[in-house]
């Protein structure tokens, strides 16, 4: 078994997040933490005055890292402090959107970070009780982050009067059990509440008002919290300089797939082209092999096929506003250059295609897993995540017939906006992108003509009893 | 239902971290149930329903909804390998294959079986689960063994890590 990957950073990452992970000789106590500057910037912000941590996240433009993009100060305004109702926070760390694994080496490398930002955090939101929501695989992690609570506790960073300033705070992780929904806030919040994780409806269940036991809460992502840990310490202003206006920080990209180097970097937002990322970053594509398509930012994100060109408008040299076409090697990995091309950055997972695989084997793929991961609540996600698995299915087993791809097209135009939570888009965008995109592979491959609507034994006709029935001829 | 007085400080130690509401605290149960029993048996459901002061369908509807609760026990050890995308190019499909056969489990075919995905070997040693992305796609394929999880696993490896649990 090869030893957990270790790796240096590459020369064109900015280690901020990660700068503790894979570090020779680091461990994930609190001695090891407080020895390279652990928890000092918890007693800074506790001599703060609470809005001015909220405005330094704001002024920061940080956006959750968890997939939506959401700017975290934007978020964290919602709340009102001293209300009649407690404030909780809630660290999402369910990682489980398919091509995406930061969060994973944060809370078994570096869970400190992660509990610090959260105690800043949760100072700033005047919030007394936080839960850590760990997905169910990850017992490992869960493990770490209560003996990192615990020595926490101890030290007086956590528990009552933290650092003498008459704060309190308790901090518990709860554990999931492998239900990918339970990523979508809301559906976070009613596992936490010991039920099934269907989503809640907004309005009026937005969590900043009517969140966990109907109180104010705030969901944010591990990679989120931990960036407010830096941005405390530098300074909103300071934190907004790095990356691109609206794209600040630095963000954790996670690459898998068809590359010879696959793993995690993070770099300044917006520093890096594809092209970079693939090329510089992952070493470039295995030999002999030619790049066929990337999903940039976890499984839900729409596909983005090699060959195409991309129209966007980027800024002229006057500060006016210029067409310009790209190609997929030119596309800047930020938050608003993904969603220019059609696409998103989601959660950071890259996953890359080479020309040996086949699109309809990649998209039955990703269609089994969200016909596995469907809660089941509304009926167009429930029912049409399964059908479009089974016509997927059904093409690489040589049965599909010509009207498959646009029937797969329908049943996914039929979801993406008629459901309660996001699952509804995520589910129908690989479908939706992967079928326009790459339709001369479907067709291909779906090519038998239409059986008879139905076997001649069940036509009206017979089943009322005449005997006019003509006779049909079925496919095969 | 005999409950083991160490189980039981676990389970009140569990109920304390949820100060608002009991309700919260069953997740948490039936991880620890599962975890102490192999399985979750119709009468721990009963049993963490009284505890938690719940109808017994709040505790059913959570064992029916979370893949990870199953109300069959797996072999001793059990082995859950990753299906999805990246694990899949990587070849997941052909290392549960031969996870299946040099554990001796009979396959339940190649892809999940809804209503019972876990497939236990003969004489109960190992069982086999194909799971949804386990959040290590950069080291795929992946698989976990009881808590431990194991990255860039290739086909040559399967028997040796498998003697590692007997």
């Amino acid at each position: 078994m090869p030893a957990p990957q270790r790796r240096s950073p590459h020369p064109r990452e900015r280690r901020m997040i990660f700068a503790n992970i894979d570090r020779e000789g680091y461990t994930p106590d609190i001695d090891c933490y407080t020895r390279h500057g652990g928890y000092e910037v918890l007693r800074k912000a506790v001599t703060m005055d609470k809005d001015a941590i909220v405005n330094e996240v704001k002024a920061s433009g940080l956006r959750g890292r968890g997939g939506a993009g959401f700017p975290c100060g934007v978020k964290w305004g919602f709340i009102r402090r001293g209300g009649p109702k407690p404030t909780y926070l809630i660290c999402n760390a369910d990682e489980s959107e398919p091509g995406t694994f930061k969060d994973r080496y944060i809370m078994h490398q570096d869970p400190h970070q992660l509990i610090e930002g959260m105690v800043i955090s949760c100072f700033a939101l005047d919030v007394h009780l936080a839960y850590i929501y760990i997905r169910g695989e990850f017992p490992l992690a869960a493990k770490i982050l209560e003996q990192a609570i615990a020595e926490a506790r101890e030290k007086g960073f956590l528990g009552k009067n933290i650092l003498g300033t008459g704060f309190d705070l308790d901090l518990y992780v709860h554990r999931g059990a492998g239900a990918y929904i339970c990523g979508e806030e809301t559906g976070l919040i009613e596992s936490l509440e010991g039920k099934r994780a269907y989503p809640r409806i907004k309005p009026p269940y937005f969590p900043a008002v009517l969140g966990l036991y109907q109180c104010p809460t705030i969901v944010n992502n591990v990679e989120t919290l931990c960036h407010v840990r830096h941005i405390v310490d530098m300074g909103g202003a300071e934190y907004a300089k790095i990356g691109r206006p609206n794209n600040t920080g630095t963000r954790i990209l996670c690459v898998s797939g068809d590359v010879q180097k696959p793993g995690y970097f993070e770099v300044e937002v917006g520093s890096l082209t594809m092209g970079e990322v693939i090329n510089d970053l992952c070493g470039g594509l295995k030999p002999g092999r030619t790049l066929k398509a990337v999903i940039p930012g976890g499984s839900s994100a729409k596909v983005l096929r090699a060959d195409e060109k991309y129209k966007i408008k980027e800024k002229g040299p006057e500060g006016e506003m210029v067409d310009k076409e790209i190609g997929i090697m030119d596309i800047r990995m930020d938050f608003d250059s993904l969603a220019a091309v059609g696409s998103m950055a989601g959660s950071g997972g890259v996953i890359v295609m080479d020309d040996t695989r086949d699109m309809v084997w990649v998209l039955n793929n990703l269609n089994a897993f969200y016909a596995h991961e469907s809660c089941g609540q509304c009926t167009p996600c429930r029912e049409g995540s399964l059908w479009m698995r089974k016509i997927t299915d059904r093409i690489l087993a040589g049965g599909g017939v010509e009207r498959d791809p646009d029937v797969l097209k329908s049943v996914a135009d039929n979801i993406a906006g008629k459901t309660i939570c996001a699952f509804g888009e995520a589910c129908s965008w690989p479908t939706q992108s992967f079928v326009i995109k790459f339709r001369e592979e479907f067709a291909a491959k779906a090519k038998k003509p239409l059986p008879p609507p139905t076997p001649p034994e069940f036509v009206p006709e017979t089943l009322i009893g005449r005997q006019q029935t003509p006779q049909l001829t079925t496919g095969d | 239902m005999q409950i083991p007085t160490e189980l039981l400080a676990k389970v009140d130690e569990a109920i304390s971290h949820y100060p608002v509401s009991l309700r919260s605290a069953s997740l948490p149960l039936l991880h620890l149930f599962q975890e102490h029993f192999g399985y979750i048996s119709e009468e721990s459901i009963l049993w963490i329903a009284e505890k938690l002061e719940l109808q017994p369908i709040h505790v059913l509807e959570l064992v029916t909804f979370y893949p990870m609760f199953r109300r069959k026990p797996a072999g001793k050890h059990h082995i859950r390998v990753c299906r999805t995308l990246s694990c899949a190019m990587a070849g997941s499909f052909e290392l549960k294959e031969k996870f299946c056969k040099e554990a001796k489990i009979a396959c339940h075919g190649e892809d999940h079986d809804h209503g019972d995905p876990v497939s236990v070997g003969e004489n109960g040693e190992y069982s086999i689960e194909f799971v949804e992305c386990i959040a290590s796609c950069g080291s795929a394929p992946v698989c976990m063994i009881n808590d431990d999880f194991y990255e860039g696993v290739t086909q040559e490896e399967v028997a040796e890590l498998l003697a590692k649990y007997r």
